[in-house]
């Protein structure tokens, strides 16, 4: 059985799928990201992890290859297939789409026969059957729950059968049960060998739970786990803002120093002192 | 039933009859593309664009397909092109090219008179001298579109749902909005005549959005669509006939109608999709 330093040490030798070299983004007005050097290899689970405006999206794409980098090299492994989970938000969920119709038009995007093929089908079934939600086909998109919706797109993205799949906030604006649902997927998805980078604002949440992490605020501001990165020197150089970490059942748990809860009196109407909360700056 | 056969023995309406029920088909299938990517507004853009491109065509004496047609595209690219570089947004890049052409149109109009007889029908839609050549055109359009809508169905599909992922999977996403605006100028120079600038923008979102409220497949949609701009444009053109009103006027009342009819028969669900449509 091999040790842990031994997996190490064979992790560290595969070849990536994608390796960016000096990687830089501008839009026009500075760098949106600067200098990034990373790899991403068969079987990682990452998480990209930094505030608003950091370059989590401009990298995510990047890696996905529709934002051509300004500098630096990109390489990819030959015949990489890639699947992309967009975030919820940006999705219409209005649009005219079936659960079925939404995995399919990812399936062979360049046939030139509108007709859905038996084989089609099938893969599409067998993908819905996969992530729990086979009954759903003939549902429209919207007609959903937060955590059902995630896994329609994490199913048209699987339909390709990809080597990476990229993912945009995908506990964006969900519940707390959902979140759970979504990591507890990715964690059966990656134990099969399939390698995720997902970009999250969510650092207790999401980003504490991953294996390893990429902190970025335009540069990279480390990288590795959790208890490696979410560290007061990383996280003030990637959030601007001083944050302690606590441990809690091993895992880091970051918290804000300049958000400290003091208890305060207030005077109750009705003539009884009421104890309540105030966050105070 | 003379209500039905009065038209036909006059050539010209036989004529605009199969000119108007094919026309709303074709703006009907159109529609739903124009529609679901939010550019409503485009419609009334191009057909704007295109008065400036046909009154230059009448000006200088060119073929008014010929002419307008490249007018008309060119246009459009042009508003594609001034989008993505993200300087400033889709509407107010059809805002300011498309009213500049039109405007150009109207310059024309009072320098040159003669151009002033063959745009008045232009602007308002006339049955009036609808000839079999108008009709083949037509005809050869419609088929042309539905060949490439239904040949590029996947790739118009994914890049109207989702054009970042469609371009990811390997889509050109550039090249199906240049087909579908190259597809949006010829429908809108061929079904100009009876339809007239002002009005076709409306027979191209209406039946799109009557659709929407009826079905929550985009396949169906297509269809549907596609048939109620047919009945409208049939239905359209006698009433025309039979109240001497404007071809294109007619028409989009008749589409007026059946909105406010699916409106408030369909019931909230579809009300609420209806809405959100307009909202995205």
């Amino acid at each position: 059985m091999s040790s842990e330093s031994d997996l190490a040490a064979e992790f560290a030798s595969v070849k990536p799928l994608i390796h960016l070299h000096h990687v830089g983004h501008s839009y026009g007005n500075g760098h949106v990201i600067d200098d990034v050097t990373l790899g991403v290899k068969p079987g990682q689970l990452s998480g990209i992890v930094g505030p608003s405006g950091s370059g989590k999206t401009t990298l995510l794409k990047v890696l996905l290859g529709t934002i051509t980098p300004t500098h630096g090299e990109v390489k990819r492994s030959a015949n990489i297939r890639l699947g992309y989970v967009p975030q919820t938000e940006v999705v219409n969920w209005n649009f005219p789409v079936t659960v079925a119709e939404t995995v399919i038009m990812a399936r062979t995007p360049r046939r030139w026969n509108p007709r859905t093929s038996l084989i089609e089908r099938r893969d599409a079934e067998a993908v819905l059957e996969r992530l729990g939600i086979a009954d759903l086909g003939q549902r429209h998109i919207r007609e959903l729950s937060g955590g059902q919706q995630q896994r329609v797109f994490i199913a048209r993205a699987l339909i390709g059968e990809p080597d990476l799949l990229l993912m945009d906030e995908p506990t964006s604006g969900v519940d707390v049960r959902t979140r759970h649902e979504v990591l507890h997927l990715l964690e059966e998805l990656n134990a099969t060998g399939l390698a995720i980078v997902l970009s999250t604002h969510d650092l207790n949440g999401m980003a504490a739970h991953l294996p390893h992490l990429i902190c970025i605020n335009n540069r990279v501001q480390g990288m590795g786990s959790p208890t490696e990165v979410l560290t007061p020197t990383i996280l003030e150089a990637t959030y601007g803002a001083p944050m302690d970490v606590l441990l809690h059942a091993g895992m880091p748990l970051v918290v804000d120093r300049s958000l400290r809860v003091v208890p305060r009196v207030v005077e109750d109407p009705r003539g009884l002192d009421q104890r309540a909360e105030s966050v105070a700056s | 039933m003379s209500f039905l056969l009065d038209p036909l023995q006059f050539g010209f309406l036989r004529h605009a009859l199969i000119v108007c029920t094919v026309a709303g088909a074709l703006c009907g299938l159109l529609g739903v593309f124009v529609t679901l990517r939010a550019m409503s507004y485009i419609g009334h853009g191009l057909s704007h664009a295109i008065f400036g491109g046909a009154a230059i065509c009448a000006a200088l004496g060119f073929n008014f397909f010929i002419g307008a047609g490249i007018w008309g595209l060119a246009t459009g690219l042009s508003i594609g092109r001034v989008t993505r570089r993200r300087i400033i947004g889709a509407d107010a890049a059809i805002g300011v090219l498309t009213t500049a052409s039109f405007a150009f149109g109207l310059v024309l109009l009072g320098l040159f008179p003669r151009v002033k007889t063959s745009i008045d029908a232009t602007v308002f839609g006339s049955v009036l001298g609808v000839s079999s050549g108008d009709v083949w055109i037509v005809l050869l359009v419609t088929a042309l579109t539905v060949l490439g809508v239904t040949l590029n169905y996947r790739r118009l599909l994914f890049t109207t749902f989702d054009p970042e992922v469609a371009e990811a999977s390997g889509v050109k996403i550039a090249g199906y909005e240049a087909l579908l605006m190259l597809m949006l100028s010829f429908a809108t120079l061929a079904t100009m005549k009876v339809l007239g600038v002002t009005l076709i923008a409306a027979t191209l979102v209406t039946p799109a959005v009557i659709a929407r409220m009826l079905t929550n497949s985009f396949a169906r949609m297509l269809w549907i669509s596609s048939g109620i701009g047919a009945a409208c444009g049939f239905s359209g053109m006698y009433l025309s006939y039979h109240l001497d009103v404007s071809s294109g006027a007619a028409i989009v009342l008749t589409s007026f109608v059946v909105f406010l009819l699916v409106f408030f028969t369909s019931g909230r669900t579809a009300r609420l999709r209806s809405a959100a449509a307009h909202a995205h």
